[in-house]
């Protein structure tokens, strides 16, 4: 049986934008005859907590889901979830993390401390680890609300399939008042130093 | 024709436009919501957000009597208040195809408990497919309709989050019209009296041995049911997502019986497979069904001395509980702290709690957001059941403790949970000459499902404007004299509300009334500042809970105040927990 799937998993918090991503995602590999499985999150966990969207595709894919030691890329949109889930990347994997913390409630009590320095953790474990600061870009771009779009740039240059197919899908998927914004910002991500 | 990626939930509403459904009444919840969200953009089927799920069956069995292609959604407890309607419509049948589904919720993503939903299926003697894709969400909706009127039966569509929820490809049909099958008049089939439902249980039982045929015959030709051999050495009994998990931990090296059809479960089938294969597994998540079934037949298989009743499974459970292997993988050493679900910033259900708390009340909770308020630092929960509990279980609480303890009690319920179920306990309240305090925390929307309109705002599901429940003039309706509302973000005229609705001894509605911060209609004001001259680093606005609020790194020594300025929405509850007037509002 051929297994050429790749897996993807998007984490963040909820309410930053994660869903647009992976929805984006599975259309663009779908539009490249791919097999396609997209995982999402909806409901209780969607308010401010760790939320996570699996996308996988190949020739044929089964399970919707991704498990630990098994992400070709994991794109993080906030540095504490890069940290908590990066027990899913495979071996050789591309980690993508925003540089943005999000205190947990815990951490806002001071019930618990938020880690010093993960990016620079990350970097001592894992080979290839990008780092963006895609709100600063987002705002260059004209909306802090971009940060998702700069993010799947970043990720699209990863993957390798050009920028058009990502352009065309961002053209039909997001609201056409944001059409322009979001291509600014995914041709921002897409061009950033990798 | 092209493929979409659809969600599970909007493949089913797609298998409901094609099947030619031209009613549909559902009730909210997660991860059952969006079908009926999206059935409502299909203008040739009517929909409807129904106050709760047996309003919502029932509406979908009466318009299958009325001779239409019926269907209503709910999830797994949501199946449970529709049980009544759903055992004796089991007994009358259908006139027009009539299917329910309902959504499971393994390793419990958003709901108050992990039933398994085929025990209703066997208990209500009716059949239930299972969907392991969104194109079999599709196919099997449309499969459903086809059983439904050849048997009879009213069908239930059993979906689980990862189905729900996840997305993969489907490709359209036409949808097929079709005409209202004529209503006649049939009091042995439609009334169910004793003498009546004499005759109907034992073509119930009938039935149930049809089906039982039809899953071993039919169910493989139609592809609901099918049979997946490679290699022998290992067999695999297995339905919905679990099926999935399977074939990717295992590809070829296990042979697969993949069941749709999850009631009537099939027996030459199984029987069969059983003799074709080396070492049997049944892989289920949730109770051990298929299991128990297997062994009744006598058939050897290994289920759950292997798997786990709780929880969600994945590929990596079942490879290394059949092959025995495992991933590597790297982890960072750290402690990670948690990052549970919290209060939005700006909800105005924080400034009700935050308000409460000064009382130190004992708290009967509900289901929706406000359930959140249960974490610290607000505390503000002592007990949640399930859907309106939270009025009838404080009566109970209070009729056991007495009057005193009433004094330092309330219930808290959101608007479509007291339209959903709180209605009935409120009348026993009054009825019984309680005296609890019940607070509706009215936000104008039902929240945590994701934004529905119900009966309390005054929107129909498409938005269209209808008449409000005035839940005022309703609780004075039911006999409740002392009805306040209050706006939850006046801390200061809310715990005067409170205060005085404890003491009396009698049954009072406080509303606490302001609509969810994440409508879009809702204007926010500027984010609140800190004065850092004037914030003394007391952490006493920590106690409000707001993830817009936090501590700025020490300098000197000291923390301070900070507000995070994208995150704020101006509500002021944090300015009324500071004793030294440092949290000013924003603007200017």
């Amino acid at each position: 049986m051929l297994n050429d799937v790749k897996n993807i998993l998007i984490v963040g918090v909820g309410g930053q934008g994660t869903l647009l991503a992976s929805k984006l995602m599975g259309k663009c590999f779908l539009d490249k005859g791919f097999d396609v499985k997209v995982s999402e999150v909806h409901g209780m966990s969607q308010r401010g907590g760790s939320v996570v969207t699996y996308v996988r595709y190949g020739t044929e894919v089964f399970s919707p889901v991704i498990d630990k030691g098994e992400s070709d890329m994991i794109i993080a949109f906030e540095e504490l979830e890069a940290a908590r889930w990066l027990p899913y990347l495979k071996k050789n994997g591309t980690i993508i993390v925003n540089r943005q913390e999000i205190n947990p409630m815990p951490v806002i009590m001071g019930t618990a401390t938020y880690p010093e320095d993960i990016i620079g953790k990350l970097r001592a474990t894992v080979e290839k680890v990008i780092s963006v600061d895609a709100l600063s870009i987002a705002v260059e771009c004209g909306n802090v609300k971009a940060a998702n779009t700069v993010l799947l740039g970043v990720a699209a240059r990863v993957l390798g399939f050009g920028q058009d197919i990502w352009l065309k899908a961002i053209e039909t998927t997001v609201p056409a008042k944001t059409v322009e914004l979001n291509k600014k910002a995914f041709l921002s991500g897409y061009n950033h130093e990798q | 024709m092209e493929k979409v990626l659809l969600l599970g939930n909007e493949a089913v509403a797609r298998g409901l436009y094609e099947s030619g459904t031209t009613v549909v009444s559902s009730y909210p919840g997660t991860p059952s919501t969006e079908i009926t969200e999206e059935v409502c953009r299909y203008d040739e089927i009517y929909s409807e957000w129904a106050p709760n799920e047996k309003v919502a069956f029932e509406v979908a069995a009466g318009a299958s009597l009325a001779g239409a292609r019926s269907f209503c959604a709910m999830k797994h407890v949501g199946l449970n208040v529709a049980a009544d309607p759903l055992y004796t419509s089991s007994y009358i049948g259908v006139n027009g195809g009539f299917v329910c589904a309902v959504a499971d919720d393994p390793g419990m993503h958003s709901s108050q408990n992990e039933q398994d939903s085929r025990h209703h299926a066997i208990a209500a003697k009716v059949p239930m497919l299972e969907p392991s894709d969104s194109a079999e969400c599709l196919e099997f909706t449309k499969n459903a309709y086809d059983i439904s009127e050849e048997f009879d039966t009213p069908v239930l569509l059993r979906l689980s989050t990862r189905i729900s929820h996840s997305r993969s490809a489907v490709v359209f049909s036409e949808r097929i019209q079709r005409e209202l099958k004529p209503y006649e008049k049939n009091i042995g089939k439609n009334v169910m009296m004793p003498a009546m439902a004499k005759a109907a249980h034992k073509k119930v039982e009938e039935r149930i041995s049809k089906l039982t045929d039809w899953a071993d015959m039919k169910a493989f030709e139609l592809g609901i049911n099918k049979k997946i051999m490679f290699d022998r050495k290992i067999g695999v009994i297995a339905a919905g997502s679990t099926y999935e998990y399977a074939r990717e931990a295992l590809g070829d090296k296990a042979s697969y019986l993949k069941l749709g059809m999850v009631n009537p479960l099939p027996v030459k089938a199984i029987l069969d497979f059983a003799k074709e294969v080396e070492t049997l597994y049944v892989i289920e998540e949730l109770d051990d069904i298929i299991e128990t079934h297997c062994i009744k037949l006598g058939v050897n298989v290994i289920g759950k001395e292997k798997f786990s009743f709780l929880g969600e499974f994945s590929q990596s459970i079942i490879k290394k509980a059949v092959l025995g292997t495992e991933n590597e993988y790297s982890s960072l050493d750290m402690e990670i702290p948690p990052r549970p679900p919290v209060l939005c910033a700006g909800c105005p259900h924080r400034g009700l709690f935050y308000a409460l708390k000064k009382f130190k009340p004992y708290v009967s909770g509900d289901i929706g957001c406000y359930t959140l308020g249960a974490q610290a630092p607000l505390s503000m929960v002592d007990s949640c059941i399930c859907m309106g509990a939270s009025l009838s279980s404080l009566h109970g609480f209070n009729i056991a403790r007495g009057k005193e303890q009433a004094k330092k009690s309330v219930a808290v319920i959101g608007d479509s949970t007291f339209i959903h179920s709180g209605i009935t306990g409120l009348i026993d309240i009054a009825y019984n000459k309680g005296f609890s305090t019940v607070i509706i925390l009215d936000n104008s929307i039902t929240g945590m499902t994701g934004h529905q309109n119900n009966p309390a705002n005054g929107l129909t599901i498409k938005g269209d404007p209808t008449v409000a429940v005035n839940l005022e003039a309703l609780a004075h309706a039911i006999g409740i004299n002392r009805v306040k509302v209050v706006d939850p973000f006046d801390i200061e005229e809310t715990r005067r509300v409170i205060d005085e609705e404890l003491k009396v001894e009698e049954p009072s509605l406080i509303i606490s009334r302001r609509p969810c911060a994440l409508l879009k209609n809702v204007k926010h004001k500027p984010a609140m500042v800190v004065e850092r001259d004037a914030c003394t680093g007391c952490k006493a606005c920590l106690q409000v809970g707001c993830p817009a609020i936090m501590q700025t790194k020490a300098e000197n020594g000291k923390t301070k105040a900070f507000i995070d300025s994208n995150q704020c929405l101006g509500c002021e509850v944090c300015a009324a927990s500071c004793r030294f007037n440092a949290i000013r509002k924003g603007g200017n």
